[in-house]
């Protein structure tokens, strides 16, 4: 079942390509404007990558939000999900996993070469790519909070940004911290484990709230 | 087996019906009559456990269905005014994919016999996006078989059918009821179904 859920909403994303490339180019574009916008000091580009690169990445997460349930929403599947006998946090857990898959896989692999441009040492892209791997399974997941809170709302996609940009400032900084603390010389190790944590606390609490969160939206 | 009672209904601030009751057992039809806008398809949603009632409740073998939740859901199959097709999807693909999710999985040779019994044959790998509105709703009588539930509930079935799909749907709702399943149908037009009982629900509408 899940891995049907899976399938499903990985076909439609690849039948549904253009979308899909939007989010990844927006995060390219916003990455790539700073350098060019700036000017080449070396130390200043140094210190403004994991900033910009994750405040990019938070950006381009809630762009993608509402394709989680809005296309479902719609043409009245999202209902027949919610009548389904299994569970719906495993239905959801599916989706946000399908959607992080489409959505936000790109950016972390996207990330370190598009790092290369802020000058940035081979063992800090590491940690980009690795404080991004961890820390965007959790916009995803409460993203999805949001998303179910706000469907078929209209100017939902103001209304996801004010709900969930409050939880995701957390991970902009312990994701940002790690990269900066690195280009510092220091261990980032402490900034890592937090988002470790955030993650594993998402994983435990979001797939919940969210299915709560869809049985109101459809009523 | 299925049980309404004192069941109430609000949209937002108006009371669309109070102190409702009626009943179904194995074999029987609830036809659901009423003016547009009475609140068939809000007590179809309630019935499925989709809504929530403002009071009273819905038993299913006589516990609340609120408190059975996923037990409930594998004895109902509801089909709504939308067809809950995926328009990217072929229409082969969302049978198995509904019936994959539901946990009910079909191989491959009853999906397409499932089809071809709703009349899909030669349409079966086209993405239904270019399907006729008849022919989603086919299909979505295609998934609502495939489900092999026991209570069916059904908002406006024959919209959008012609007569021969119409045909179609009356062979399987009666075959659904001889074979001990409840259906409750809210329609607008006489159903001409070949059932000895039907229970009649009329919403009066104000």
């Amino acid at each position: 079942m899940f891995a049907w859920v899976i399938w499903r909403d990985l076909i439609l994303a690849w039948r549904r390509r253009a979308d899909v490339l939007a989010t990844l180019f927006f995060f390219i574009i916003v990455v790539s404007l700073f350098p060019l916008g700036i000017g080449p000091e070396p130390q200043l580009l140094r210190t403004i990558a994991p900033g910009v690169v994750w405040v990019a990445a938070l950006l381009a997460s809630m762009l993608a939000l509402g394709r989680t349930f809005g296309n479902d929403f719609q043409d009245g599947t999202l209902e027949q999900l919610l009548l389904t006998p299994q569970p719906l946090f495993l239905i959801v857990l599916a989706k946000v996993l399908a959607q992080w898959v489409v959505s936000e896989l790109p950016l972390v692999l996207v990330a370190p070469v598009l790092g290369m441009q802020f000058g940035l040492s081979q063992n800090t892209l590491w940690i980009m790519t690795l404080s991004l791997l961890l820390g965007t399974p959790v916009l995803s997941l409460i993203g999805s909070i949001g998303a179910a809170l706000t469907l078929g709302l209209r100017a939902a996609n103001v209304l996801v940004a004010l709900l969930v940009l409050p939880l995701y400032i957390p991970v902009l900084i312990f994701g940002a911290g790690a990269i900066e603390s690195t280009v510092n010389g220091l261990e980032p190790k402490a900034y890592l484990l937090l988002l470790g944590a955030t993650l594993v606390l998402a994983l435990a609490f979001a797939p919940w709230a969210t299915s709560a969160a869809l049985r109101i939206s459809v009523e | 087996m299925l049980e309404v009672t004192n069941l109430g209904c609000v949209r937002g601030t108006r009371r669309l019906f109070r102190d409702l009751n009626f009943s179904a057992a194995a074999g029987e039809l609830v036809e659901l009559r009423g003016p547009n806008g009475s609140g068939k398809t809000s007590l179809l949603r309630i019935v499925c456990g989709l809504a929530a009632p403002a009071s009273g409740e819905v038993c299913w073998k006589g516990k609340n269905i609120r408190t059975l939740g996923e037990q409930y859901f594998r004895d109902v199959a509801y089909l709504a005014h939308q067809n809950g097709v995926k328009d990217e999807l072929t229409a082969y693909e969302n049978l198995r994919v509904s019936s994959g999710i539901a946990g009910r999985s079909l191989a491959k040779s009853e999906a397409i016999d499932s089809l071809a019994r709703v009349g899909l044959a030669d349409r079966l790998h086209l993405p239904a996006r270019v399907l006729s509105a008849g022919q989603r709703r086919r299909l979505a009588l295609a998934r609502l078989l495939s489900l092999k539930c026991r209570l069916w509930v059904l908002d406006e079935v024959l919209t959008s059918l012609d007569d021969a799909a119409m045909q179609l749907a009356r062979e399987f709702i009666n075959q659904h009821l001889k074979e001990d399943g409840i259906a409750i149908i809210a329609t607008h037009q006489d159903l001409n179904l070949s059932v000895n009982r039907v229970n009649r629900v009329q919403l009066a509408g104000v």
